[in-house]
């Protein structure tokens, strides 16, 4: 059985990758390249799987918000991505490098014993990204 | 093809696990421990697949399965109190997991026919929360 928890952050961003100039990273980007960044108010569905336990649970849900905010949430919320978040530095903070980043801080160590199914991200009601968790 | 059905129904319920004692309920289930019980918006969202008939064009007759969704959940659950009015919540834990394990259970054998399947249940307790069940692993 999979469980579904959504959570929200915001967040700022500015789209430019050191590889190319600035004409090609404004034509690739669009306003998404604007110099000064822009936000979002991001929701993130994470997923988990696995059997109930005694009390009839895939999950208990403290335990997964516990480890959503300690690791994801405390870490991006209100935050730039491109200046604040250390995970994202060395990459273009698209929202599938951070869907990517979510998954890998979740996945270290991952204390729960249902497992990680999937992360989701809808950076606007119009783009939304999906991972599936890592098969170890 | 997959085709999907929603419906609605509201209902009240109380989490708490009889051979826990109240703090322990209360640490793994937070407010829904609460004693006298809550209530939630519930929408059901009912999957099921199969090919169109090559007469009908339809996978599922959507009237016999809103009518099966009637019969099965929405009539029996709507504007009840789980725990009291809706076995097996009398002896089963009206989590979100049992419950739509027991939505699965009353839908299956209604909807399953030659060449169709259920194949997930998902439920929304609030728009924080939902479930999906594809039956028995």
């Amino acid at each position: 059985m999979k469980l579904t928890r959504r959570y929200r952050f915001s967040a700022s961003h500015r789209l430019a990758t050191p590889a190319l100039s600035e004409d090609e990273n404004r034509r690739l980007y669009g306003k998404c390249n604007n110099p000064f960044g822009h936000g979002h108010d991001y929701i993130l569905d994470v997923t988990v799987e696995g059997g109930l336990d005694a009390n009839g649970l895939v999950v208990e849900r403290q335990a997964l918000d516990q480890l959503v905010h300690s690791r994801v949430l405390k870490h991006i919320d209100h935050r730039n991505l491109n200046v604040d978040v250390p995970e994202m530095a060395a990459v273009v903070p698209t929202t599938e490098n951070l869907a990517s980043a979510i998954r890998t801080s979740l996945e270290r160590d991952w204390p729960l014993a249902a497992r990680l199914s999937r992360v989701r991200i809808s950076e606007t009601d119009r783009n939304i990204f999906e991972l599936e968790a890592s098969r170890t | 093809m997959l085709l999907t059905r929603k419906a609605e129904f509201s209902a009240s319920h109380v989490c708490a696990n009889p051979a826990l004692d109240e703090a322990q309920n209360r640490a793994i289930y937070g407010q829904n421990a609460n004693p006298n019980g809550h209530g939630h918006n519930y929408v059901l969202e009912v999957t099921i697949a199969g090919e169109p008939d090559p007469v009908t064009g339809m996978v599922f007759d959507l009237r016999e399965l809103k009518e099966i969704l009637n019969q099965e959940v929405v009539e029996p659950m709507d504007h009840r109190f789980l725990n009291r009015e809706v076995p097996p919540f009398d002896r089963v834990i009206p989590t979100t997991e049992n419950l739509a394990a027991e939505i699965w259970r009353r839908l299956v054998t209604r909807i399953d026919r030659p060449n169709v399947r259920l194949h997930n249940v998902r439920l929304f307790e609030t728009h924080e929360t939902y479930v999906d069940y594809g039956g028995a692993a």
